[in-house]
């Protein structure tokens, strides 16, 4: 067994070799002559990496989407993991379960105790069992009525969402044309604006060496453009500019792996997964809620459905990689069988397992200390806040370009769950400036968020 | 004000001129500047050109290793995870640190399947988790290089467990009858003793022989003749008022210092509104740590041992001080009596000696003073020391005389310790067949045939009861690292018993539990404790007394110089020689590192070599720079020993003290190449047991040798004030005299309730939510030195090695100060303070505001934080630290970031730190420093973050359990209190509040607002040394012009 890449500290902070590390380990040039990782973003011009985030802030400003509610949460805290809205899965698609039990009290007793349901011989719920190879759906008794309430209503909307889906995504799409559009003009503005500016500094010279010629001043031979020393002069200063502009943040990026999309050695789809089977993030990364690695499940979570689960669907949706070539579902899914060592036919492990060497695509230095329990279990952090939309992924890549910038800024914007948690209490000083109103919210900042030891020791 | 003089050198005490100079200049060697003065800049070393030669150089590198690749990492998940695994989450499991008989219960935190870090396990209620500085480093250990990876038989390797196992019960079979010897170290494991049973039975006539490097036959055989029970009772230092001391080091090594820190530290707190504390005096002829710490202490020559304690049964019988020299002694002899006597069934007397006699006269002086019932324990013996030994010294002669057919050896190492080395190895080569379990190739391993490497006991099954009633389990923290078998699992292969060792405790354990469930629980807690309260104490036999008396004052006189051999603190009996952390952790005495040497009193020195360490002059010569003189010893027809001396006050005039534990093979590894001298042999056996003094002439060698001591390292430029200490009576006196003086001293900067306010021009910045606070208790600091190794093994502090530390490039974030008080001609005189001194987390950091580069600032937590990526390395920091707790990499130990051949001028043992297996022990969660950055104590701000997070992910305010830091969790007698300042109901808070007199800060007259206090160390005596009476305050106290001077 084999636990995640060990983590072994190993800062650059040598003084002498400091630029020698950085270059020597964080380029954005990825290795493409290994075959079996060839990435798709090897090498981006930085103008178009710049205007690319550029669009993506935008889109990203428009499409904030990530609102926790409660019935959501709730449905992927509890149901997520063997039921989908829309689609059978481990259970059935819960889309129209209200309409399918009515009687409302029997269908909480079922949420909350199936076995109870069954054995009364509810012939519904007999049937649906049976239908289910009698796999025994998890007990909920904690939930109350209000809870359980909350998630039937998510289904509902989510349901009813399914239906309207494909007007918001257009929706999506228009606004994203619409930045591209915005910037496209904009760039042509400037460039008619900066034609006419030298046609009309071109046409003033010309009018002035006519009226001199006419007032008998002599004239000199005109200087072309291209040896008129005040616009050598501009250009050079104005290509300083640009170029030194373009050189500092071009260095920055060196180590940056934004949108870093390395193939794996499956095919997983987090689309298919987390997007259209609506599996909760935590179900599989639920290291995420406990520690500093959200890990990447072990591969008996991967058999809990896919032993049921071995083929996928003619009816879905295609599977297409980033070059346009149709991926097989059903054949990774096989690949899987193949490391975990599972005969589909006799239905038992029957081979030696051996573990998948995914590649691995969020790298932080190692000077950098982060919890993902700190962010998703305390701070309540959507995982999309920094990974994207995941579930909109095919292969997932790098969303954010994790610099310390971007934590930075993060840290100064978010508020902090701090009249929910307990913990702090303790901060009696801000509690009182936010009861009288000094104080609107409290950041992350605030309790001391930006603090190099809170990320670096 | 303070008027007593503390010195950490000799040089500070006379005001040298290599003090001066050490106090004006932070690093102790030249920098590296060149002097341009008489030449222009290009004719230096380094010009322009040259520089410019680099810029161009280093861009092109740049540029060139910038078109390198990104590497391709793999995260690569477990197949099945078992249940309670988390990636990235540490595991704590219950097991028991074993070493020789000793076995504390620990915990080990593992963390993505390696044990990183040992903690005291708080479930067993003699520790408290309390751990030494042995138990901290036992987790190196592990991952030593030098471990034996395969079976090996007749010096080649043994491809499998099964052909060895043939080839030794071939072997065995082959003996015709002639005995097996199982020779150990003491075994107290409840299911060994029956399973050595088990085999023994299998080889008729064949016996098993403890032995013991550090032997306590003569109090086991004393216990036996005046008790009739061969044990040694528990001592319970908690319940005794007066406590004395015959030369044992009960803080340090002698028998069982975890548990006597605990109980001694009860007597040591001193509860602010009803001073109380406990007397202990201690009579002694080297300066040990014990008595380092005692309230009066005495000395006499080794051989007056015996006498000495005549006399104190003689006084505590009411007949007098009889017997000894010397008027102080005397007086200190009838004072300690009548102390004993007036705390009658309060008091307790132990002795380190090893002879019968003296143990039986100890004996009858705790008969006399009602100790047994009372103070001495009988119905829980312990059970860590065994070994008689007569036995070993019979099997010696049996092995001469060739009447053992087969010796097993595990765990004993006589080849090395024991006094007569070479006739055992003689003896060893007339066996026919012998065997060695072990983790090392030591010195014994290497002598035997057959050679099956043992399991660490990170990766063993196991029980042990150091204490009887008092049972502790191992669990294996991590799988086996290389071809090792537990020395259970192959004794029961040789039985012929099928089953692993694993269910055999298991099923030892459920026989006695009555269920697997309760085995699991206690696995799961580590220790299963019986509740025994009475404490019945067996028959005392007085007859034997007399005789013992006679024996032991009618030894002959020792000769004109006497040596003792003692342990230190650290190393102790030698078996964990290759650790790299103990050998770097400086003596509690003498702040050596790396070597052993002779400890001897400065009037002998002034003798010898002629060396006045009242003259200036003189006393820089000797303790400026590292080389030190040397002597010849000779013990008898033994062989002749060089060693280097050092001086120390404290030390009796005639007695000469070296250390044992030094002096390794090589074969046990790197870090023990070369390091001291084996000093075993200079101890005899008296025809009972083996005795730790002899006659001794010393003789002065022309050479010299560099010992690498840290004492003189940090110097506080002559500020005094670090140090506050009163006597018990002073405190009762006059409780508020500390924080007068305080009040007195800050008056000028609006007094001590308005000084952080009012004594800066810098603004005062509001702490919300968490204030983190440490405090010392002086009182209660022995300087064992456990803090120091934990805060090494919790924040990945690397060994510098001796080369470096001679340089002053020393690493460890936390120092104990020793400093001394006293006439340096005068043993009786000499006081010792120890002050355990790490990064004081100032608010007002003068290391702050001097960092062009704010690599190092302050957090709204209270904390002065150490961003190491930011850092340049300018070192203004360091120099303008007051405490002089910073530490520059000026290499890079740790390997972080070097490639082979480019840490040339490291020595072996700093290689040895970087191995890949070796580096399996830093702590995934702190960042390994490389060249070029200063470092220094967090405050385990790791310990802070993750417990904080726990707190946080609780919905609860933190708790002070949550966090705690490295050398807090180490330390047995509860030193270091640390929390949330902010919270009244914390125990940082409490211990402030209530301990407000004896409370300072260090060179709080500077206006820093350190984070740390101190609580002043009270001695329960008359008078402290060196205190001027009636004294003005000097001047020079409050700020010494040298030092306006320099900064």
């Amino acid at each position: 067994m084999q636990a995640l890449c060990s983590q072994k500290k190993n800062p650059d902070v040598d003084i002498l070799s400091i630029s020698c590390h950085i270059f020597a380990t964080e380029s954005p040039h990825f290795n493409i002559t290994n075959r079996h990782f060839q990435l798709m973003s090897h090498y981006r011009s930085i103008t178009k990496q710049l205007v690319i985030s550029i669009l993506l802030l935008t889109v990203v400003c428009f499409d904030q989407q990530i609102f926790a509610q409660d019935g959501k949460a709730l449905f992927q805290q509890n149901c997520a993991s063997c039921h989908a809205v829309n689609k059978d899965l481990t259970g059935p698609a819960l889309a129209g379960v209200e309409e399918r039990v009515t009687d409302k009290k029997l269908l909480h007793a079922w949420i909350r105790n199936n076995q109870a349901v069954l054995a009364t011989g509810n012939k519904y719920f007999t049937d649906l069992y049976t239908k289910y190879n009698k796999t025994p759906m998890n007990v909920f008794p904690n939930l109350t009525d209000g809870e359980i309430d909350a998630i039937l209503g998510y289904i509902n909307i989510q349901a009813k969402a399914a239906t309207a889906g494909p007007g918001a995504e257009g929706g999506k799409v228009a606004a994203k044309e619409t930045a591209t559009d915005n910037s496209l003009l904009f760039g042509i503005l400037t460039l008619i604006l900066a034609i006419i500016v030298l046609t009309l500094l071109q046409v003033n010279a010309n009018l002035k060496k006519l009226s001199d010629e006419k007032e008998g001043i002599p004239s000199y031979e005109p200087v072309p453009f291209w040896r008129n020393k005040a616009y050598i002069a501009l250009f050079a200063v104005v290509l300083f500019v640009v170029g030194g502009y373009y050189t500092i943040q071009g260095a920055i990026g060196l180590g940056r792996s934004k949108d870093y999309q390395p193939e794996q050695p499956i095919y997983y789809s987090h689309k298919v997964h987390a997007g259209v089977n609506q599996v909760n993030c935590l179900y599989c990364h639920g290291g995420a809620q406990d520690g500093k690695h959200a890990n990447i499940p072990s591969l008996n979570i991967c058999m809990n459905c896919h032993m049921a689960i071995n083929e996928y669907s003619e009816k879905s949706e295609k599977l297409y990689r980033e070059d346009g070539t149709e991926v097989n579902g059903t054949n990774e899914i096989k690949k899987l069988y193949s490391y975990t060592g599972w005969d589909p036919a006799q239905k038992k492990y029957a081979n030696e397992p051996k573990p998948i060497e995914w590649v691995k695509i969020h790298n932080l230095p190692d000077h950098v200390f982060f919890s993902h329990a700190q962010h998703v279990k305390a701070g309540k952090v959507a995982c999309q806040t920094c990974h994207g939309e995941v579930q909109n992924m095919g292969e997932v890549y790098q969303f954010s370009d994790l610099s310390m910038g971007w934590c930075v800024n993060c840290h100064r914007e978010t508020k902090v769950q701090f009249t929910q948690n307990n913990f702090y209490s303790i901060y009696e000083k801000f509690h009182n400036d936010l009861k009288n109103g000094t104080l609107d919210s409290v950041t992350v900042e605030k309790i001391g968020g930006t603090e190099c030891q809170k990320c670096h020791y | 004000m303070e008027q007593k003089k503390y010195w950490q050198s000799f040089g500070e005490l006379n005001n040298s001129e290599a003090h001066q100079k050490n106090a004006k200049d932070e690093f102790k060697e030249e920098l590296p500047f060149e002097n341009f003065d008489a030449q222009g800049l290009t004719d230096a070393k380094t010009p322009r050109r040259d520089f410019l030669k680099y810029v161009g150089f280093s861009t092109a590198a740049a540029a060139i290793a910038a078109s390198c690749e990104i590497p391709v990492k793999k995260a690569i998940p477990f197949i099945n995870r078992p249940a309670d695994v988390i990636p990235g989450v540490s595991d704590y499991y219950a097991t028991t640190y074993i070493s020789g008989g000793d076995a504390i219960p620990v915990i080990a935190k593992v963390r993505d399947g390696r044990p990183i870090k040992i903690e005291g396990n708080e479930l067993s209620t003699w520790t408290k988790g309390g751990t030494t500085s042995q138990v901290q480093a036992s987790v190196l250990d592990l991952y030593d290089t030098a471990r034996l990876r395969y079976p090996i038989a007749n010096g080649k390797e043994v491809s499998t467990f099964d052909a060895f196992d043939k080839m030794v019960a071939d072997a065995l079979n082959g003996l015709g009858g002639a005995p097996v010897v199982l020779l150990t170290s003491t075994v107290n494991s409840p299911s060994s003793k029956q399973l050595i049973g088990e085999f023994l039975a299998k080889y008729p006539g064949s016996r098993h022989v403890q032995y013991d490097g550090i032997s306590y036959s003569g109090l086991l055989l004393a216990n036996e003749a005046t008790h009739g029970k061969r044990a040694i009772p528990s001592f319970q230092f908690d319940a005794a008022k007066v406590i004395v001391s015959l030369g044992a080091d009960f803080l340090g090594t002698w028998l069982n210092p975890v548990e006597f820190q605990r109980g001694y530290t009860k007597g040591r707190k001193i509860n602010q509104a009803n001073p109380t504390m406990s007397k202990h005096y201690q009579f002694e002829s080297m300066l040990s740590m014990t008595g380092a710490n005692a309230d009066e202490r005495f000395t006499h020559r080794p051989s007056e041992t015996g006498s000495v304690a005549a006399a104190l049964l003689a006084a505590v019988s009411g007949q007098g001080v009889t017997g000894v020299n010397g008027e102080k002694l005397k007086k200190g002899i009838d004072k300690a009596a009548k102390d004993l006597l007036a705390h009658k069934g309060q008091a307790l007397v132990v002795c380190g000696s090893n002879d019968v006699n003296i143990q039986i006269i100890v004996s009858a002086i705790n008969e006399a003073i009602g100790a047994n019932g009372t103070t001495i324990n009988w119905a829980v013996p312990l059970q860590n020391k065994a070994a008689i030994d007569a036995d070993m010294v019979k099997l010696t002669d049996d092995l001469n005389a060739g009447s053992v057919g087969a010796l097993i050896i595990y765990d004993a190492n006589p080849a090395y310790d024991y006094y007569d080395a070479e006739k055992f190895k003689a003896g060893l080569k007339k066996v026919r067949v012998s065997i060695s379990f072990n983790e090392k190739l030591d010195e014994t391993t290497e002598l035997c045939k057959y050679v099956l490497p043992a399991n660490n006991y990170l990766e063993s099954w196991g029980d042990a009861e150091h204490k009887a009633g008092y049972v502790s389990l191992l669990q294996p923290t991590i799988a086996p690292l290389f071809k090792t078998r537990q020395w259970q699992d192959t004794l029961l292969k040789w039985t012929g018993n099928a089953t692993v060792y694993a269910d055999y405790l298991k099923n030892f354990w459920i026989a006695k539990l009555g269920s697997n469930d309760n085995y699991l629980k206690a696995l799961q807690d580590g220790v299963i404790e019986s509740t025994v309260t009475v404490m019945g104490s067996p028959v005392f036999n007085g007859a034997v007394v007399s005789a013992a008396v006679a024996a032991a004052t009618s030894g002959k006189k020792g000769g004109k110089v006497e040596l003792v051999l003692y342990q230190k603190a650290s190393i102790a009996d030698g078996r964990h020689a290759n650790n790299p952390w103990l050998q770097e952790m400086p003596d509690p005495i003498t702040r050596a590192t790396w070597d052993n040497y002779v400890m001897m009193a400065p009037a002998m020195g002034k003798e010898l070599f002629g060396i006045d360490l009242t003259n200036n002059t003189q006393s820089d010569q000797y303790e400026a720079f590292p080389d030190k003189p040397v002597v010849k010893i000779k013990v008898g027809n033994k062989g002749e020993i060089e060693l280097p001396v050092l001086l120390i006050p404290g030390m009796q005039p005639e007695t000469i003290a070296i250390a044992v534990g030094y002096g390794r093979s090589e074969h046990i590894g790197r870090a023990a190449v070369g390091v001291g001298k084996n000093v075993y042999q200079l101890a005899s056996f008296n025809g009972n047991t083996v005795i730790n003094y002899a006659d001794v002439t010393v003789e002065k060698s022309e050479t010299k040798y560099k010992i690498a001591t840290t004492q003189t390292h940090s110097s506080y430029e002559g500020r005094h004030e670090v140090v506050k200490e009163l006597t018990l009576t002073e405190l009762i006196k006059n409780p508020t005299r500390i924080l007068n003086e305080r009040e007195e001293e800050l008056k000028p900067w609006g007094g001590l309730e308005n000084y952080a306010k009012d004594g800066t021009i810098y603004p005062v910045y509001d702490r919300p939510g968490i204030k983190w606070g440490m405090s010392i208790d002086m009182n209660s600091c022995y300087g064992c030195g456990a803090c120091v190794v934990a805060c090494t093994a919790e924040n990945n502090v690397s060994v510098v090695g001796k080369p470096e530390v001679l340089r002053a490039h020393d690493m460890h974030w936390l120092r104990i100060d020793r400093y001394f008080t006293g006439d340096i001609n005068d043993p009786e005189s000499i006081q010792t303070v120890f002050q355990p001194m790490l990064c004081q987390h100032c608010d007002n950091a003068p290391c702050e505001n001097v960092c062009p580069v704010a690599a190092t600032n302050h957090s709204s937590e209270g904390l002065n934080q150490m961003t190491y990526n930011r850092c340049i390395g300018t070192r203004y920091c360091a120099n303008n630290c007051p405490y002089k707790v910073r530490r520059f990499n000026w290499a890079d130990y740790t390997g972080a970031d070097s490639f082979k051949g480019n840490q040339d001028e490291m020595n072996d043992v700093v290689m040895m730190m970087n191995d890949d297996l070796t580096r399996m022990v830093l702590n995934p969660d702190v960042t390994v420093r490389s060249r070029g950055v200063i470092e220094k104590c967090s405050f385990c701000v790791q310990r802070l973050q993750e417990g904080k997070l726990k707190a946080k992910k609780e919905g609860r305010p933190l708790e002070d359990s949550d966090a705690r830091t490295a050398c807090q969790q180490a330390c047995s007698a509860d030193a270091i209190v640390f929390g949330n300042v902010n919270n009244s109901k914390s125990a940082i808070a409490k211990e402030r509040t209530e301990n407000k007199n004896r409370l300072f800060y260090a060179l709080e007259q500077i206006h820093v607002l350190p984070n740390v206090n101190y609580l002043a160390k009270v001695r329960n005596t008359d008078k402290l040394s060196g205190h001027e009476e009636g004294g003005e305050a000097p001047k020079e106290l409050k700020e010494p012009a040298e030092h306006e001077t320099t900064k």
